[in-house]
């Protein structure tokens, strides 16, 4: 992604790019096919919202909720959606080194230490949530 | 000419929750996803007692922490899938899309509060 463009961009003679652009080299299709995974995301937090409505109207709507959600569209919708939420942790932990330069005490810290601790932090998160929710 | 003062105030505040929200969906949406959307729904793991999950969703700090989790990932989400239109698919309509993408976003905030408002 670009920061938003000024005026001056907009004035300037730009070589058009084709739609396609990105099916031509497996490097371009993986990044939009991290971008593209916004979408998927989002369903995933409507998603969410409408389980935590369920739960709101009661444990009939409750259990009718996971009824629905075991439907065979609705499955492969959320397994799609899952991958790309996966596609989106890797990259965006793979990211994060070369967006925030870490220093501790002056040094460097080195890259895969940052794309480690934050695998850590999914784990502990993950077994917490796991934890409140199972009981 | 330069951008409007507005402007220049808005974009870093919501590059700054796009990277919060990448980080909420990468941490807390994950496991949140594989539990509810797929280990419970296809029985890999026994769904939870429903009196215990309510109890724990409709507590004022899991509400907050929902919400707080949800806003920043929507506007991750409508800010990345802007950007995807204009450099990615070469779509031109700029204001359409921006109104689009972040009045989504804006929408998905209300009804979050809506739902989560609901549970109190």
């Amino acid at each position: 992604m670009t920061p938003t463009t000024t005026r001056t961009d907009e004035l300037l003679y730009r070589r058009p790019i084709s739609t396609w652009w990105w099916t031509r080299k497996l490097t371009y299709f993986v990044f939009v096919m991290r971008e593209l995974s916004s979408i998927f995301i989002a369903w995933l937090v409507a998603y969410l919202l409408m389980f935590l409505s369920a739960v709101g109207r009661g444990d009939e709507a409750y259990q009718d909720f996971f009824d629905w959600a075991a439907s065979p569209a609705l499955v492969v919708l959320n397994v799609v959606a899952f991958c790309f939420l996966v596609l989106h942790t890797v990259t965006w932990f793979s990211l994060t080194p070369q967006a925030m330069a870490l220093r501790v005490r002056g040094r460097p810290v080195p890259g895969v230490l940052v794309i480690g601790a934050q695998y850590a932090g999914l784990a502990v998160v993950s077994a917490f949530i796991y934890w409140l929710v199972t009981g | 000419m330069t951008p409007p003062m507005t402007k220049r105030r808005i974009e870093p505040l919501i590059w700054l929750t796009f990277s919060g929200g990448g980080v909420m969906a990468a941490v807390f949406m994950t496991p949140l996803a594989f539990l509810f959307a797929l280990a419970f729904p296809l029985g890999w793991i026994t769904p939870p007692d429903y009196d215990h999950l309510h109890a724990v969703v409709s507590h004022p700090l899991t509400l907050l922490v929902l919400f707080g989790m949800i806003v920043p990932i929507l506007v991750h989400c409508a800010h990345r899938f802007r950007y995807t239109l204009y450099d990615g698919l070469q779509v031109k309509h700029k204001v359409a899309i921006a109104a689009l993408c972040y009045g989504g976003a804006a929408a998905g905030a209300f009804a979050a509060l809506d739902v989560l408002g609901s549970l109190l």
